[in-house]
């Protein structure tokens, strides 16, 4: 090795002008690897920035042209690819909650893959989901995740749901009533337009802006940009923007932008949609051979006496008001018999779990008394010390007055 | 040997035309194929789905499904194996896709060069009227080959294996769909080759590092450890930014082939990444190769 290292400086010395012009070349070499690399990073860079700096020229419509074109959007027949990237700014428990809530993969007891937990695991990451659909009968929703799926099935009466990482399945009939909520899996066609566009309308009343805010390309299509925005201060919402497709009004993308700034809370889009016949043999289901189905019925009776349970917890609260109204409404909850924060009995709780608690919480003080604030991007929290539960999409200081207003 | 040497090198074989192209590449694979270790090396590729297979089959016995818990953990696919065993043929190559496979193709890139460099026969390959450039091409050629190679003896050592120790039928995809057992067999095809095709960057990157010395092992050594430095970033969630540019990220993309229908867009990021690597490091390798001077 040694010789051959010298040789490269003693050759090039030695050989005076034709070895310096030798060695010229050879740098001149490495100017090609240099050069790929420059192009791909350069491409890297710049095709993003290209591609989002074509915004479609559109013939100028009106907000209202535009809802009663989502309106009288009569799509039924579309599939296509959808990301959803949902950052709710709910406090990271990280590997706490990975030990404590089972999951899918950690659940030893039974491996189901009832949609229910399923689903609650689109509320934070980004997941890549696909959707189809063929009528109000046909629909099909799948989760893409790293060498696996999960696909959600729902064709005429029968409603299955495979979980291909465990190799689970859940079936339901239609007549077990839990599928008319799953009836609504694909988004972006609204089941019933008329009455979402009228609903628009009138929720937007007084309390909102509602505009068109310029073009936008969404999956390739031409669409438009619709912006609601609450015109109340104290909101936690800054605002929400629906791509509506220019061609025929099927919203195309969604995002909801919170009032503090930053990366929108959640943003859900179409990166490629094709509103052709898709095809029949994706909403065709049969358990695969030796996939353990859990059916609805059983399911059922395992996740009733829970919601009973459940229910029985809440109809202890001693009722719900609620205060303010559009996008400033705070729903005011009475813990039953007072029972407030562990902090009111902190003998009760060991020391190191008190600790925890506050660190999620701010504490306040108001005419109400005292009481912690738990904050996530969306939605705050304000449970005061003599038991009372505030709630509401708003910011801390409306919190502390909706809470000084009731109390 | 200098540059002045190779010039009328050069001019001989554009007489010699494509053929002779072949021929190097021809005799590079029947030495890169003879070798012991190269056997060794497919050996052990080879034993990974037996061993596989049996573990999940004694596993399985008691009519428990497999991998812990009910499934979930371990390589990907293994739940599925006990039902199919084409299965086998995915869950081998999950598994031997992060370190095994691309640790023999490591092997044979790092090499290529530097293995004929310290063993003194760079030399005597150079005097053939061939040209570096040819004698590059044709030892990445035959790398490549030799990926392509490694991940068919996987793929048919677990499909025999599978269909030896578990029932073999009509396949489900993991959308959920039926697909039959002769498509079920086309995709595991398509899924090899899409596995073979994510080593192509790696590939590159190894025969650069062949050229920069002349002692085989350090290049293996140092391809190895570049493989394991990139799979760490890769896996440390603060380094997300980069981790879409290691050349490792989008390696179990070939699992987007047992969706239905195809969901294409990692599978071609990851061909267009590969084919970066390629062109960067491959280029890398050239600029060295044809402008060292080779004294063993």
């Amino acid at each position: 090795m040694a010789p051959n290292d010298s040789a490269d400086t003693n050759g090039s010395a030695a050989q005076g002008t034709t070895g310096a012009g030798a060695g010229r070349r050879k740098a001149v070499r490495y100017i090609v690897p240099v050069a790929v690399a420059g192009v791909a990073a350069a491409t890297i860079g710049l095709v993003p920035a290209l591609a989002s700096s074509g915004d479609p020229d559109l013939p100028k419509i009106t907000a209202q042209e535009l809802i009663e074109k989502i309106a009288a959007s009569d799509t039924q027949q579309l599939s296509g690819t959808v990301k959803i990237s949902t950052d709710l700014g709910i406090p990271s428990m990280g590997g706490l909650s990975g030990s404590f809530v089972p999951d899918g993969a950690g659940d030893k007891g039974s491996a189901s893959a009832d949609p229910q937990k399923k689903l609650t695991e689109l509320a934070s990451g980004t997941h890549t989901l696909r959707v189809a659909a063929d009528g109000p009968d046909k629909q099909r929703l799948s989760i893409l995740d790293d060498a696996s799926e999960y696909s959600l099935i729902h064709n005429g009466d029968q409603v299955w749901a495979y979980d291909s990482k465990s190799n689970a399945v859940y079936h339901a009939e239609k007549e077990a009533g839990r599928s008319k909520e799953r009836q609504s899996a694909p988004e972006g066609v609204p089941t019933t337009p008329k009455a979402l566009a009228e609903q628009a309308l009138k929720a937007a009343d007084g309390t909102t802006s509602v505009t068109v805010d310029g073009t936008a390309q969404v999956a390739g299509r031409d669409a438009y940009r619709l912006v609601i925005k609450p015109e109340q201060s104290g909101s936690t919402i800054g605002s929400v923007t629906v791509a509506v497709d220019a061609e025929n009004g099927v919203p195309l993308k969604f995002t909801l932008r919170p009032s503090s700034g930053g990366k929108a809370a959640v943003d859900a889009g179409f990166t490629t949609v094709d509103f052709g016949k898709p095809d029949a043999s994706s909403f065709s289901f049969t358990p695969p051979k030796g996939a353990e189905v859990t059916e609805a019925d059983e399911a059922e009776g395992h996740g009733n006496a829970e919601a009973e349970k459940a229910m029985g917890g809440l109809s202890a609260f001693e009722g719900m008001n609620v205060i303010g109204k559009g996008w400033n409404t705070v729903a005011e909850i009475k813990t039953p018999g007072g029972a407030a924060l562990p902090s009111a009995e902190p003998g009760d709780v060991p020391a190191g779990a008190q600790q925890f608690l506050d660190a999620l919480g701010d504490k306040v003080t108001g005419k109400f008394g005292s009481g912690t604030v738990f904050k996530t991007r969306l939605v705050n929290a304000l449970m005061t010390d003599d038991g009372r539960v505030y709630v509401g999409a708003v910011t801390k200081d409306a919190l502390v007055n909706a809470a000084n207003q009731a109390g | 040997m200098s540059q002045a040497e190779l010039a009328p090198a050069g001019t001989t074989t554009a007489r010699l035309g494509p053929l002779w192209t072949l021929g190097i590449l021809r005799s590079e694979l029947t030495t890169t194929l003879r070798r012991w270790r190269t056997l060794a090396l497919l050996g052990v590729l080879a034993a990974v789905p037996v061993l596989i297979g049996i573990a999940v089959r004694i596993e399985t016995a008691d009519g428990s499904p497999a991998g812990p818990g009910g499934g979930g953990a371990g390589p990907a696919f293994l739940s599925q194996v006990t039902n199919n065993g084409l299965f086998l043929v995915f869950a081998s190559l999950a598994a031997v896709l992060p370190v095994f496979l691309p640790m023999a193709v490591g092997v044979i890139a790092g090499d290529s060069v530097a293995g004929e460099a310290g063993a003194g026969t760079l030399r005597y390959l150079l005097v053939a009227p061939a040209g570096r450039t040819r004698l590059l091409l044709a030892k990445y050629a035959a790398t490549l080959v030799f990926c392509l190679i490694a991940t068919l003896v996987v793929a048919a050592s677990a499909l025999a294996v599978g269909a030896l120790l578990f029932p073999v039928d009509d396949l489900t995809t993991i959308s959920g769909t039926r697909i039959s057992f002769g498509e079920g067999l086309l995709r595991a095809v398509l899924v090899a080759v899409a596995v073979a095709a994510s080593l192509i960057g790696f590939a590159a990157l190894g025969l650069f590092v062949s050229t920069l010395t002349n002692s085989g092992i350090a290049a293996m050594a140092a391809t190895v450890g570049v493989l394991i430095t990139v799979q760490i970033l890769d896996a440390i969630p603060q380094l997300s930014g980069i981790s879409p540019y290691l050349f490792s990220h989008y390696w179990l993309s070939f699992s987007d082939l047992l969706r239905e229908p195809f969901y294409w867009d990692e599978v071609l990021k990851n061909l267009e990444l590969q084919a970066l690597y390629a062109a960067v490091f491959g280029s890398a390798a050239w600029a060295r190769f044809t402008a060292k001077d080779i004294t063993a």
